[in-house]
């Protein structure tokens, strides 16, 4: 095959590349070299994204296939990339975002030992690697590498500084939940195998193959999908962990958001978008799981006093939209939230760390308050990517959101109405962070206060480049009832979806029902806003507790309670049991058993081993006998 | 003669060789004793050449006829080499102990 896509591999092996000398040579590399290596790969890559998108936007798509990556029996599985429009943009948003955290990393991490520093930049080329592997592998097998690549590099980012127990536990228990995760994905992957004998996704999803599966295959593997995408994309019921995940450094938490890793599982769910279309029942259950997720996320973030906290929940509440849009089957607006969101969440994570850096470590917005002054620039780019979540025209997030309001409207008015309540909870504790960060009247220590200052350039200019990405991202997507034909994103990812739209059913709303909802929910959240704003902007630190709804929502549903006490109680339970029963019982009873048995009856025989001749030739001849009486008679 | 009569002999040999190696501790009688069920069934298998030379399907090519009574000589021989290099052994035991009674040699034990 003579396609110039072929040297698409280039993408990935570079970071590939970076990760290998940045490990390998983490003792010998300056920090400038390291941090220097660790983006400009990811620039690279990014560079041949943009190419590869080019052509894409050219309409040269395809598979790529270089070798056989497993070969048995009937069952070939080859290494192969797919490139086409929804892996074109997910290249362009995973390497472009990847590239300014990386940069912003340089200057943020400047603390850390150079060792330290290179295994940082060497972790997430790693991860940019999986992500990228992930996005572009042609079948699940090459899928469930990424898969599984950015899981391990989540659990070595998140428990980057492993010197506190805390953190390395939070790394485990990502890992942990997106291993159970994991599991339905493989599951569905054999499903895929055992019925169609392949897992490329041009032969499942085409026409034949998907002729030969029944419903209950399909809304089996969708199902099983889902469940691997709930542990990726945290959502009910395994989103515990994304919050944790704020362990890590605050620009790991930036790239964990907005650019790899948690959009793997709506990007997956995308991709099997014919499938999910052929499924009512779960597209269904994708719906509910992520608005239930969106409602709930939003609430706990009300009550959050940890400025990642928030911005964590605030994540798990917006992927919560982005399943609900692939649940009512709206996949272009899923993905359109994707991109705006990486945007605008990448900003609010690198503005956080901003914030964070200059209040040397201190994460509490108890303790922020006046941040305005002290840093302009974190300041005025912050505001504009909370104007970007909460959805206020013109902002990227208004349109994506929109869309997928709308999309929800149409399939039931109850989704709608959830949504909307949720964007405007958005709103609330978006300004409730801006208002406790920036307004008002420092609170912190006198030191704090002190130290306060702008951050170097390498960190603003990410910031500038995400704030000015964040304002006019959403032009892509222009609803038709403002410009006919605006919606590019739509017209350039219809091919990926064309079957998917053939299948479903299209409700189309009326002009001005579309005004109506967009009204409604942009005054929502201008409410939400305005109310968030006048009571935090002069907030000042109480030590009275939570009681009641708030209690219940600033400790998160008390949902870590319940699965510790339901799951991982019952298991400590049942593996002590099997420790001392089974095992120390059981098992080491039956070996030890065995020797002792092999013990005592040695210990009984060797009395038949006297050393007298005598009693020798009498036993042997006795057994001569027996032998002789077994022959005749026997 | 019957051949029952030499399976008797036989047998009535063998008992007593094995009796006495049971009940004797005398090396050179527990020998001798052996030797002794040795020759039972070299008795044994010389009376049963006979018997087959004399079965009416051997007479007519009586080549096999003499066969083992020849290996029973040979068996002789190589037992009495046997018995020289067994009765040096016993000599030797009775150089180092002092004793031919085989309940001493028990040195092994332990």
């Amino acid at each position: 095959m003579n396609n110039v896509l072929q040297i698409s591999w280039l993408i990935p092996i570079l970071p590939l590349i970076g990760f290998l000398i940045n490990g390998l040579g983490r003792k010998q590399l300056s920090k400038s070299v390291s941090g220097f290596l660790g983006s400009v790969v990811v620039l690279v890559a990014f560079c041949l994204s943009a190419w590869v998108f080019l052509q894409v936007l050219s309409g040269n798509t395809g598979t790529v296939n270089y070798f056989d990556f497993i070969h048995v029996g009937k069952l070939s599985i080859p290494f192969g990339f797919k490139i086409d429009q929804l892996s074109a943009l997910f290249l362009l948003i995973i390497t472009g975002i990847g590239f300014l955290i990386h940069v912003y990393s340089i200057s943020y991490m400047h603390g850390e030992s150079s060792a330290d520093f290179a295994k940082y930049f060497s972790f997430m080329n790693l991860f940019v690697f999986s992500m990228l592997i992930l996005v572009m592998a042609e079948n699940f097998a090459i899928m469930y590498i990424g898969w599984e690549g950015v899981g391990i590099c989540s659990y070595f980012l998140i428990g980057y500084w492993f010197k506190n127990k805390d953190y390395t536990n939070a790394g485990k228990k990502a890992f942990i939940m997106n291993r159970i995760g994991d599991l339905g994905f493989l599951l569905a992957a054999f499903w895929f195998i055992s019925k169609t004998g392949s897992v490329s996704f041009d032969k499942v999803f085409a026409p034949e193959a998907i002729k030969s599966l029944t419903n209950v295959d399909i809304t089996a593997i969708t199902l099983l999908l889902l469940v691997g995408a709930t542990g990726k994309s945290a959502q009910i019921p395994l989103y515990t962990w994304l919050p944790d995940a704020m362990a890590g450094p605050t620009p790991v938490s930036a790239l964990i958001h907005a650019a790899t890793m948690v959009t793997a599982g709506v990007y997956m769910i995308a991709r099997s978008n014919i499938l999910y279309s052929m499924a009512p029942l779960s597209q269904t259950v994708v719906a509910i799981v992520g608005l239930a997720t969106a409602v709930l996320a939003a609430t706990i973030a009300l009550k959050q006093n940890d400025i990642k906290k928030v911005l964590a929940y605030s994540t798990i509440s917006q992927l919560g939209y982005m399943f609900l849009a692939l649940g009512v089957g709206a996949y272009t607006g899923a993905i359109f939230h994707v991109m705006t969101h990486a945007f605008f969440k990448a900003l609010l994570f690198l503005g956080a760390g901003s914030v964070i850096h200059a209040m040397s470590g201190e994460q509490d917005m108890r303790n922020m308050g006046g941040l305005k002054k002290h840093m302009p620039i974190t300041h005025i780019t912050f505001l504009l990517a909370c104007f970007a979540i909460a959805g206020i025209p013109p902002f990227s997030g208004f349109f994506s959101k929109d869309e997928i309001l709308a999309a929800a409207f149409a399939k039931s008015p109850v989704y709608w109405i959830i949504g909307v309540l949720t964007a405007v909870m958005t709103a609330f504790y978006m300004f409730r962070l801006y208002a406790m960060t920036f307004k008002g009247n420092f609170r912190g220590t006198h030191e704090q206060e002190h130290h306060l200052h702008e951050s170097p350039s390498l960190i603003t200019i990410p910031l500038i480049v995400l704030a000015i990405l964040s304002v006019i991202g959403g032009f892509v997507g222009i609803p038709e009832v403002f410009a006919a034909n605006g919606h590019h994103l739509n017209n350039f990812l219809e091919p990926v979806f064309r079957d998917s739209n053939k299948i479903l059913a299209h409700h189309s709303l009326t002009h001005s029902t579309e005004y109506a909802l967009m009204a409604v929910s942009v005054v929502g959240a201008v409410i939400g806003l305005v109310i968030a704003w006048k009571k935090f902007a002069a907030y000042q630190k109480t030590d009275s507790a939570e009681s009641g709804l708030g209690k219940l929502l600033a400790n998160k549903w008390y949902v870590d309670e319940l699965y510790n006490s339901i799951i991982v109680k019952p298991m400590y339970a049942l593996g002590n049991f099997l420790n001392n029963v089974v095992e120390k019982k059981g098992i080491d009873g039956l070996v030890n058993g065995t020797g002792r048995l092999v013990n005592y009856g040695s210990r009984q025989l060797r009395w038949l081993q006297s050393g007298q001749v005598g009693a020798y030739i009498l036993l042997m001849v006795l057994g001569m006998l027996g032998l002789f009486i077994i022959q005749l008679f026997l | 003669m019957d051949i029952k009569a030499y399976i008797t002999l036989a047998m009535v040999l063998f008992c007593t060789g094995i009796v006495g190696v049971l009940i004797r501790r005398n090396a050179i009688i527990i020998f001798m004793c052996i030797e002794l069920m040795l020759n039972s069934v070299n008795l044994l298998l010389v009376a049963f050449s006979k018997m087959h030379a004399l079965s009416p399907a051997v007479k007519a090519s009586p080549t096999y006829a003499a066969d083992a009574q020849i290996f029973v000589f040979f068996i002789m021989v190589v037992a009495a080499a046997e018995v020289s290099v067994g009765l040096a052994i016993i000599v030797m035991l009775y150089r180092h102990t002092k004793s031919i009674d085989i309940n001493f040699l028990n040195r092994l034990k332990n």
